[in-house]
């Protein structure tokens, strides 16, 4: 039976196949076919051919193509054989694996910095992942579970950075302070963008929002009295614990961790510090999203999401649901600008660009809207594969463009598209008949 | 307790589109304890009749006058447009409109916000998970348990409202509006695209809704034998005015409402040229 549909396939296939090379011929013939290269005479370039390479190219297209139907038949006939059977992963399976992925989750962000293989580099790259994930954990509430676009998320960012930047420089205040300020300044400016905003949707929606990212970016570049402009500011003091500098020489009226507790001074100690700080503003996040979603408010949220209309007929006021979703995800992005700038000690308009924000949409759509644990695997995933990637140098970013298209064509509502209902009449006490 | 003065008082209702007068003077009563039905023909403004009062539309002008039991006379049209459900006049869609990604559950506990979301002292207190939230939760999850028994949908609670049949989804729409504990019940066309048997259930749901809870229901269908079986006062419309009152057995025998659905008597004869296009007459030389 295989053979006969291989058999009665094959002209159809070794066709495809072949238009597929042809393709690759002609696009390989310029792109590859011909290079240049300094001319033997040391004067100007040269236009070279290497023909022989054109002949690879188009022999991997042909056979590649050929086995990626094949491949694709087999498949699908293994889907329709299974069909009807039981999945490979149950849904009760599905979560005691989601319970044990948070477990095992948390357990290796704890230990990581005490780990033997924990260095410089892999404390900082830890921490880009945890402000990644805190980010995204913002933009979640929005987009994810309120269903609002957000193309300027990273103004939150930058105004959680700049707030704490200002605040420390200008007025000498302290990180623990600042950290509940930011947020509040950035929620605050969630609530003025949510205002202008309040009757659009889709593409309005879209540019609106992408316009207030930008003009946030050209206010701090220019506003040179208050910013700095494309200076920056800098001299931002590091967070201290109780009052307790991680410096070997503790700036004047502060006392140092390594006198205090008595241990070997270590410039790690300090890196280790920060680390924990947002590891810990990354659970508290989570806890409190978590928590919300299964709050009135987080249900409006998710009710506005599906149908504005209704929300409405029900008694629910839109305009309070938006403004807060707004406002809660800037929060979060306040925290995240704020922890940004205490650890890099400097802050300047560069590090708020477009890119940025699409980098965050990117992990929420990745990540499965709406889910709190697709949000991480999505930052670990879009922050550590170009660090992997980085031995392939120059076609680093072109691996990373393909494995997005490939996810979202492998699963198409993100890596964790199952929503997770907040309430179950099977798991309350006193349910059933 | 069917009181002297009636829960609802439309009077002069009109809507103008630009032009279009969808709506001319309207008025129109709903008593409490009783079902009203709205009938007309496609197109005679029924559903904007039903957008204006529950704050979908301003009208252009006329009064909505509600006899809260608690809050006296209130003005509907003068509320914003959320407000109308707060005031217990809540509604149904003839598009169904859940929230279909959420399950059957969760869109009942939806439909408690308003009362939920002061219990949670904006979430301050149900993010600490104090105990008068808690309580007040139970008591949500309660009155869900209650609508879901009452409308068969208990099997089907944790199942998102968007996979289920069409007959469920007009039935999880009608609990989450009863879960809000309305004074005046709005369905729009609640019987389009249900069975007979479904649409028998639905007569008896609504019968016993009206004994249980006391509360007014108002209704706009097509399914006549279900308007004429269950409705206490009927009003008909045809474009955008009223053209009969009364009760079923009235109505029934008005000769405008005949007329309006109907139409007027009509000599027998075909016009030549729809003859032709239909081929019915002699074929064409």
């Amino acid at each position: 039976m295989t053979t006969q549909t291989l058999t009665h396939r094959a002209p159809a296939l070794l066709k495809d196949a072949a238009v597929a090379a042809l393709l690759a011929l002609v696009l390989s013939i310029p792109f590859i076919g011909l290079y240049t290269a300094n001319s033997d005479q040391g004067q100007g370039l040269a236009v070279l051919s290497r023909w022989h390479w054109v002949g690879y190219v188009v022999a991997i297209v042909f056979v590649g193509r050929l086995l990626f139907s094949l491949a694709g038949d087999a498949l699908a006939r293994r889907r329709m054989r299974n069909a009807g059977k039981k999945p490979l992963v149950s849904i009760a399976m599905g979560h005691t694996l989601g319970r044990a992925f948070i477990v095992l989750a948390l357990l290796f962000a704890v230990t990581l910095p005490f780990m033997p293989y924990s260095d410089r580099y892999v404390l900082d790259l830890g921490m880009t992942v945890l402000i990644y994930i805190m980010l995204a954990m913002g933009l979640n509430v929005t987009v994810g579970l309120a269903g609002l676009l957000d193309l300027g998320f990273v103004a939150f960012y930058a105004i959680g950075a700049y707030t704490f930047a200002l605040m420390s420089t200008v007025f000498g205040l302290g990180f623990w302070i600042c950290l509940p300020l930011s947020g509040l300044v950035a929620a605050a400016f969630g609530v003025l963008l949510s205002l202008p905003i309040l009757r659009l949707r889709g593409d309005y929606l879209a540019i609106v929002t992408l316009g207030f990212g930008e003009i946030t970016r050209i206010v701090l570049l220019n506003w040179q009295s208050l910013t700095g402009g494309p200076n920056g500011v800098s001299g931002i003091p590091r967070p201290t614990l109780f009052g307790m500098s991680f410096d070997r020489r503790p700036p004047e009226g502060l006392s140092s961790f390594h006198e205090v507790t008595g241990i070997e001074f270590s410039s790690e100690h300090r890196l280790m510090f920060l680390y924990f700080i947002i590891l810990g503003l990354v659970l508290l996040a989570s806890w409190v999203v978590w928590k919300l979603r299964r709050l009135p408010i987080g249900r409006s949220w998710e009710a506005l999401r599906e149908d504005e209309i209704a929300c409405r007929s029900l008694g629910i006021n839109p305009t309070a649901s938006k403004v807060s979703a707004y406002a809660t995800g800037a929060l979060l992005g306040g925290f995240a600008g704020c922890f940004f700038a205490a650890r890099q000690g400097f802050v300047s308009p560069e590090s708020f660009g477009f890119i940025e924000s699409a980098l965050i949409l990117a992990i929420v759509v990745l990540g499965g809207m709406g889910s709190q644990v697709g949000v991480v695997i999505a930052s670990l995933f879009i922050v550590l594969l170009p660090e992997f990637a980085r031995e392939f140098a120059d076609y680093r970013m072109l691996l990373f463009g393909a494995a997005m298209i490939l996810i979202m064509v492998w699963r198409p509502g993100g890596l964790l598209s199952n929503r997770e209902p907040t309430l179950k009449l099977s798991s309350l006490k006193g349910a059933g008949p | 307790m069917n009181s002297a003065l009636p829960l609802l008082e439309v009077s002069g209702l009109t809507m103008r589109f630009g032009g279009l007068v969808a709506v001319d003077g309207v008025g129109l009563t709903a008593r409490t304890g009783d079902i009203t039905a709205l009938i007309g023909p496609n197109g005679a403004g029924k559903t904007t009749i039903f957008n204006c009062l529950t704050g979908f539309y301003k009208p252009t002008s006329g009064r909505l006058l509600l006899r809260h039991p608690s809050r006296g006379e209130v003005e509907l049209q003068r509320l914003p447009g959320f407000q109308v459900a707060r005031h217990g006049v809540v509604r149904t869609f003839q598009n169904i409109r859940l929230f279909p990604r959420m399950t059957v559950l969760e869109n009942l506990m939806v439909a408690q916000h308003v009362g939920l979301m002061a219990k949670s002292g904006f979430s301050i207190a149900g993010l600490l998970g104090l105990s008068g939230w808690r309580s007040a939760e139970k008591g949500a999850i309660d009155k869900a348990r209650l609508w879901l028994d009452r409308l068969e949908l208990t099997r089907v609670a944790d199942e998102e409202a968007g996979n289920l049949s069409y007959g469920m989804q007009r039935r999880v729409e009608i609990a989450r509006a009863m879960a809000t504990d309305p004074l005046l019940l709005c369905l729009d066309e609640p019987a389009a695209g249900l069975n007979p048997r479904e649409t028998a259930a639905l007569g008896e749901l609504l019968l016993s809704i009206r004994e249980q809870f006391g509360i007014g229901i108002l209704l706009i269908e097509h399914d006549m034998s279900l308007v004429m079986r269950i409705s206490d006062q009927v009003h008909v419309v045809e474009y955008g005015r009223k053209i009969a009152e009364g009760t079923p057995d009235q109505v029934r025998n008005d000769e405008r409402v005949i007329k309006a659905y109907l139409g007027e008597p009509e000599e027998e004869e075909m016009p030549a040229e729809v003859a032709q296009d239909l081929n019915i007459g002699e074929a064409r030389p």
